[in-house]
């Protein structure tokens, strides 16, 4: 068990993967039953990164998501209700029924969007981070990639620039083992992302992203780095996405094998941690039950007010494409 | 009686038609290949490329890393050295992540040679919306490419253009963009089996009309139709001309339909502002202008981004209701 974790911020760290768990599994749910349109990319055997870099950030920090982007919304302090809401199209959503699953965003709380393009996010990331530098903030901005995005330039880009410039910036790698149905040993010649840090000036490193203390302790190194001006951090988290590149459906896929996912899922970030937490009895089983309760009240709260909410109208059709008005 | 006849047409859906055509390109072309994301084990997200990694095998069925620009750059280069490549862009949108290897290098190249280097390149890539996936994931921009001298732009709307389209692009020795729509994957028409060209620069007739000229692209060939139906109940005998090439434009057969109705409406499915409908209008008022009994009209979706909500989403694409109505109002009717 890692030495510096409050008692406070593991029960939190749980709280958080659960919360995800479970809206993912909900999301996923309404989206076969058809109440949810488009299509859903699940965060479900990924929740450990999410929460454990998060747990560094306030709400001033910055992230970028991906089109995996649900739990790094989640984590970032997003609410169910207007989470389901954009999911549903409507216009109490977070983006208005705007952006959908792929754009869901809050600039509030420091989200500056999911993204339907790969390698989209870190980019802006960097551009945030000399925002920070620039207006001598101590903001931090955090990009979150899959391995598939590792190979769009957009990264490496962003990556040289982050760190000629020493930005406030962590690049947190995602690296589930597969950019959509692409191994990553065919779609890249390296092992780890994090090489890739060498290349551009900046310490790289290879965390378990199954063990949520982890990512914890080494997101806590790299934020804190960038927060004193010492630049960026490849942070790269092995992990796992337990259903399909889209979709819920998890087993009986071509481009893996259910004996795969189950080795995987034996090290579930979730159930591994909560026998630490019964252990040390920083939880107990009731205790750990509630915490499964609270988020099934919220996700029920969330669906009913996502249902009962109106669609967006012609109206909105043409707003929010220009800033209209004074000068912000 | 032949066996085709006996056995009825035969139907095949959009989906089989493109691979049909790649792998009949593949059999008669042996420096082509196809290069693109998840176009082997996985034979594309959308299926158009199902089978073809075991009937061919790596070395012509190519799986890419995630990096649009090296792949259309593997394009371009291979193209210019001697091979035939069909390179594989999953979504339209993504084409903004190469942006530079389509309008500066693969456009150009040969131009700014002086005529040194020829890039037998096809670009296959699925545009359209109505899937709600939302801003990234539903563009139309076809125009974008037709901008660009160097390169050719077809959209074929159904399954016989996209595989005659599919091979005359690849006959080409020019770079071909073969626009494709997403929603039309399913749908099924008559699609010989042989080997055959849909010839660039050509649009078709696809109703025969005396009262109005509906010009369409892509998908918007069936609201067309559609509405061309809609409109025969009202008295109004449309002509419904399906563009096919964008570039090069056909406006032989644009201005022939004029001469015969008089009155036209253009429609697409990308933003109307700055859409191809607007090169189409001006061709034909500088072709046809006294052939014109109207200002010709146009349909196209709204000045904004590809919204996500199904309620919106079916607002902002543009369908044979909305053509009805711009026609009835082009007619005062
Ligand atoms: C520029 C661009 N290219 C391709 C795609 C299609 N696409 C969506 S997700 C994805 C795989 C991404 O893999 P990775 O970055 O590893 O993230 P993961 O899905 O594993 O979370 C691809 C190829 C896209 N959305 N954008």
């Amino acid at each position: 068990m890692a030495k510096n974790i409050t008692n406070k911020t593991l029960i939190d760290l749980h709280a958080c993967m659960v919360r995800i768990r479970r809206f993912e599994e909900e999301a996923g749910k309404l989206m076969e039953d058809g109440k949810i349109p488009g299509a859903l990319h699940l965060y479900v055997g990924q929740e450990a990164v999410a929460a454990g870099v998060m747990a560094h950030l306030s709400n001033k920090d910055q992230i970028t998501s991906t089109h995996r982007g649900h739990g790094h919304v989640i984590a970032k302090g997003g609410q169910f209700s207007p989470m389901f809401a954009e999911l549903y199209g409507k216009s109490t959503g977070y983006c208005k029924g705007k952006g959908g699953s792929m754009h869901i965003s809050n600039m509030a709380l420091g989200i500056l969007g999911a993204n339907g393009i790969v390698g989209g996010g870190p980019p802006i990331a960097m551009g945030a981070a000399f925002s920070n530098k620039f207006r001598k903030t101590k903001q931090v901005a955090v990009t979150f990639f899959g391995d598939g995005a590792s190979n769009e330039g957009s990264f490496h880009e962003a990556a040289n620039m982050a760190a000629l410039y020493q930005l406030p910036c962590v690049f947190v790698c995602e690296n589930n083992g597969f950019g959509e149905y692409t191994r990553q040993t065919n779609h890249q010649a390296v092992t780890d992302v994090a090489d890739r840090a060498a290349g551009y000036g900046m310490p790289g490193v290879v965390v378990d992203g199954m063990d949520v203390m982890a990512v914890y302790e080494a997101a806590e190194a790299a934020i804190k780095r960038a927060r004193a001006g010492d630049g960026p951090t490849l942070l790269e988290c092995k992990t796992y996405r337990y259903y399909d590149h889209v979709g819920v459906r998890g087993m009986g896929l071509t481009y893996r094998t259910d004996e795969e996912v189950d080795a995987w899922k034996q090290r579930d970030a979730i159930n591994s941690f909560e026998a630490v937490l019964l252990k040390q009895g920083v939880l107990t089983a009731k205790k750990i039950e509630n915490v499964y309760a609270r988020a099934d009240e919220e996700i029920k709260e969330g669906v009913a007010f996502a249902e009962s909410s109106p669609f967006p109208t012609e109206e909105d059709l043409l707003e929010d494409v220009y800033f209209v008005g004074a000068t912000s | 009686m032949s066996e085709a006849l006996k056995e009825g047409p035969r139907m095949l859906p959009y989906v089989s038609a493109i691979t049909e055509g790649v792998r009949q390109v593949l059999q008669e072309q042996d420096n082509a290949f196809v290069a693109g994301e998840d176009v082997g084990q996985a034979g594309s997200v959308f299926g158009y490329y199902q089978g073809l990694l075991a009937e061919f095998g790596d070395r012509r069925i190519v799986d890419t890393p995630i990096s649009e620009k090296g792949i259309i750059g593997l394009g371009v280069g291979a193209a210019a050295t001697g091979c035939r490549p069909i390179i594989d862009v999953m979504f339209m949108d993504f084409l903004g992540e190469c942006m530079d290897e389509v309008a500066n290098q693969m456009a150009k190249m040969r131009f700014m040679f002086g005529g040194g280097a020829t890039l037998p390149v096809t670009v296959l890539t699925m545009a359209g919306a109505g899937m709600n996936l939302a801003a990234q994931h539903s563009q139309s921009w076809e125009a974008f490419l037709a901008h660009l001298p160097g390169v050719k732009v077809l959209m074929p709307s159904n399954a016989y253009d996209a595989k005659g389209m599919i091979i005359a692009a690849a006959r080409d020795d020019n770079p071909v963009f073969v626009v494709m729509n997403k929603m039309s994957l399913a749908m099924q028409c008559e699609v010989p089996a042989e080997m055959y060209e849909v010839p660039l620069g050509k649009a078709a007739v696809v109703r025969e009309g005396t009262g109005f000229s509906i010009f369409a692209m892509g998908r918007m060939v069936h609201e067309a139709l559609a509405a061309a139906k809609t409109l025969e109940g009202l008295g109004v005998d449309c002509e419904v001309v399906d563009v096919r090439s964008i570039q090069p434009f056909d406006s032989e057969t644009a201005v022939a339909s004029i001469k015969k109705t008089h009155r036209a409406l253009v429609v697409h499915e990308a933003v109307r502002f700055g859409g191809f409908g607007g090169e189409i209008v001006a061709q034909l008022q500088e072709e046809a202008f006294d052939y014109l009994d109207a200002p010709i009209a146009r349909v196209g979706a709204p000045f904004s981004p590809v919204p996500y909500s199904p309620a919106l989403e079916k607002l902002y694409i543009p369908n044979a209701e909305r053509i009805v109505a711009e026609v009835k109002k082009v007619l005062g009717i």
